[in-house]
């Protein structure tokens, strides 16, 4: 069994219809734990000792926030900028995260159309998650498919409960290792791997 | 304060005296006599008024602090006083028996005149170098034992040695002890020495009580009553006045000023002291001796009385609207948030949270700080957040907040105490005042606490930084490692707390002993560069060396 970080990055999260139910479907789930990111360093101030900690005693991460201006919340910038040291997640002797898998669970209000109408110039999420891939791979992890919510501010209730209920699927899936690496990464989002 | 110690309490003795010396005077006493009884009686009881004043809880008020600083003067005059009464016993009415006049043997050796005065001034002067520069040495000694006994016994063997050195040389042994005092006042172990003698104060106390008392010829008040009463009574009477001007024209308003006024009404425990030296001196005679020390012990039981009178019934009929009263009434609001103490460290806190619209009931027992508070537009209530009556009153059962902002720890614990038996439910937010009260706070697992100066020192600090040169955001960071450290450093702290306890410590010690420790944990602490990841040199240094390595490979 998979030991499951999800660090939850929304600087609103009482307010957010979507990623508060999808909170709510995994919580309390065994193997997994949740950070509340914007709780724990409302200044900004991350305990970088303490966040490669956890990242040790964990197998698979997820970094679970809206995409805002097409990226993340600014702290899992900070996050990342301060966490993922020279010489612990990278570099030659950075091989902490070796191996571990990493997972993107983020919303957003466009449709899947919208960002897929690649004549119009547009670029698709997964391109614009390519920092984010490029970044864990440099930390030799394994980068899988985003589980990505789509057009948030046209879900109903009902559609929210569903993307929640399959965010708890694909979380319980990754920790009890349902599928392989080649068989997730065959998808462009994770989310139509249980269909 | 210089200015109400010298001033408020200069006058009040100086007026006094006069007008008690004046009418001394008309009653028949001579000249010397007068003054004297003035000098005497123009003292008040310290051990009464304060005891009082603390119980009550005035001594932080504009009328507690005018108390105190009378008191203050009045005890330091005390020796000037003790040194003028002799000069008196010439004009005196039986000045020949004036023992002064007589020869005085010490050691088998006859002294007489100038060589007494000048014994006396060896020995206050030794008093005075022994007491300022050696006796720190001996307790520093003696701490080191760690054997408390040994350190109260040496305090008690101090006072009593200067005690009999001054009778021997034929000075007051009452002006020796407070000689001493005065001395060991200034040694950094004042306040091991004043917790060891505490018992022993109120033991003796009550021993100079009990032989005051017994000196004290009550058939006086039987067979004159109407004397008596009427000594004590213009005798209360004419320190009321002088107090209640005086204490008008320094500030003192409304109940305030009567209660200052009615609080030093009476007469001191000096006097007793006063009286006995100035028979002996033949400054009085015995008769008038008799008359004002039993004026003086009736004007001491009389001032919880005085202080009665002008609780219940002064105040309510003369100053209705006034600030020194019974707990205010808290109309049940359901606040979410009781805050405790308001005053520097809660005001902010009160302002944060009102500026954002959170109802918040608010306790302090500074009537000066609330009328100020009232006029402001707060709602503030008078009262002791330490009474569990006036917590349910505040509204502690609907409340989810008690924070705990008062600046005497141990108010602090008893509240904290209190809320913790009374209310589980509530959420405890603590002003910590320093590391003892950080632990005790830790003991009882509040919800919160915060060291009262941490926040602003630190960013005092960071603007230090920033003054050398740091650009801001990097003092900014350095604030926040050290903020984080330093949690963990207290409960490193806490955790080996407890250990050193036993040793016994001087206060001044105690604090550079728990620096020491606090430092010392602070090294400990893995010095792990919080924001390395900015820093790029270690990753250029890697680069570096592989472009090295691969071009030496190439060649």
């Amino acid at each position: 069994m998979n030991r499951i970080s999800i660090l939850v990055f929304h600087p609103l999260l009482h307010k957010s219809r979507v990623n508060q139910k999808l909170v709510r479907a995994v919580e309390g789930m065994e193997g997994v734990s949740l950070r509340f990111m914007y709780d724990i360093y409302p200044d900004f101030f991350i305990d970088v000792l303490k966040e490669q900690e956890v990242l040790l005693e964990n197998d698979i991460l997820v970094w679970q926030h809206p995409f805002y201006w097409y990226s993340s919340p600014s702290l899992l910038k900070e996050w990342i900028d301060l966490v993922l040291e020279h010489g612990f997640a990278y570099g030659r002797t950075g091989r902490a995260l070796e191996g571990k898998q990493i997972l993107s669970a983020i919303s957003t209000g466009g449709r899947r159309e919208t960002y897929l109408s690649a004549e119009s110039g547009k670029f698709s999420v997964r391109q614009l998650m390519a920092p984010f891939e490029q970044t864990t791979k440099l930390c030799r992890m394994h980068y899988l498919p985003p589980f990505v919510t789509h057009g948030t501010h046209l879900l109903d209730e009902r559609g929210i409960e569903e993307a929640a209920g399959r965010y708890a699927t694909v979380i319980g899936a990754l920790r009890d290792g349902l599928y392989s690496l080649e068989e997730i990464r065959k998808y462009e989002y994770i989310n139509d791997l249980i269909l | 304060m210089r200015k109400s110690i010298f001033g408020l309490g200069g006058l009040q003795l100086v007026v006094s005296t006069v007008l008690i010396g004046v009418i001394a005077v008309i009653l028949g006493q001579t000249l010397g006599a007068g003054l004297t009884i003035g000098l005497m009686l123009a003292l008040s009881s310290t051990a009464i008024v304060l005891q009082t004043l603390d119980e009550k809880g005035l001594m932080k008020q504009a009328s507690g602090q005018a108390s105190f600083s009378v008191l203050l003067f009045q005890d330091i005059s005390v020796v000037p006083i003790l040194a003028l009464i002799p000069l008196f016993a010439s004009s005196a009415v039986s000045a020949g028996t004036a023992p002064h006049e007589e020869a005085r043997t010490i050691g088998g050796l006859e002294i007489t005149g100038w060589v007494q005065v000048l014994m006396m001034l060896v020995v206050i002067t030794g008093i005075v170098v022994v007491g300022l520069y050696l006796v720190k040495y001996v307790f520093r000694i003696i701490a080191r034992t760690g054997l408390r006994e040994i350190f109260t016994a040496t305090a008690l063997l101090l006072v009593i040695a200067t005690a009999m050195l001054m009778d021997l040389v034929g000075l007051s042994p009452a002006l020796g002890a407070f000689l001493s005092g005065i001395v060991l006042a200034n040694n950094e172990y004042r306040h091991e020495l004043e917790a060891d003698i505490e018992p022993f104060k109120g033991l003796l106390l009550g021993l100079f009580f009990i032989s005051v008392g017994a000196s004290i010829n009550f058939g006086l008040l039987i067979s004159s009553p109407r004397l008596i009463l009427s000594l004590l009574f213009s005798f209360i009477a004419v320190k009321f006045m002088v107090l209640f001007i005086l204490g008008r024209f320094f500030g003192l308003r409304g109940g305030q000023n009567t209660l200052f006024a009615f609080a030093l009404a009476q007469g001191g425990e000096f006097a007793f002291v006063l009286v006995a030296f100035s028979l002996q001196n033949g400054v009085i005679d015995v008769g008038v001796s008799s008359i004002l020390l039993l004026v003086v012990a009736l004007s001491m039981a009389l001032t919880p009385l005085l202080l009665l009178l002008n609780d219940k019934l002064i105040l309510p009929l003369a100053f209705r609207s006034e600030n020194l009263r019974e707990q205010d009434v808290i109309e049940g609001n359901g606040h979410p948030v009781i805050i405790a103490g308001f005053g520097r460290f809660g005001v902010v806190m009160g302002r944060f949270l009102i500026a954002n619209g959170i109802k918040a009931t608010i306790l302090d027992d500074n009537p000066d700080n609330i009328e100020v508070l009232k006029k402001i537009g707060f709602k503030v209530y008078y009262g002791d957040a330490s009474r569990a009556d006036l917590l349910a009153s505040a509204g502690a059962r609907e409340a989810k907040v008690l924070v705990v902002a008062v600046d005497d720890k141990h108010q602090s614990l008893k509240i904290v105490d209190l809320a913790q038996r009374n209310y589980p439910h509530l959420k405890i937010l603590v002003r910590s005042i320093d590391q003892e009260h950080t632990y005790e706070l830790l003991d009882r697992k509040v919800d919160g606490f915060k060291r009262d100066t941490f926040e602003s020192s630190l960013s005092l600090g960071t603007e230090v930084l920033t003054h050398l040169g740091y650009n801001n955001y990097r003092a900014h960071r350095l604030a926040g490692t050290f903020r984080q450290h330093n949690r963990k450093v207290i409960h490193e702290l806490y955790r080996h707390h407890g250990e050193d306890e036993k040793k016994y410590l001087s206060e001044a010690k105690k604090y550079a002993s728990e620096l020491e420790v606090l430092l010392q944990a602070e090294n400990e602490d893995s010095d792990h560069e919080q924001d390395s990841s900015w820093d790029v040199s270690s990753r250029r240094e890697e680069i570096q060396q592989l472009n090295q390595s691969s071009s030496e490979g190439s060649n």
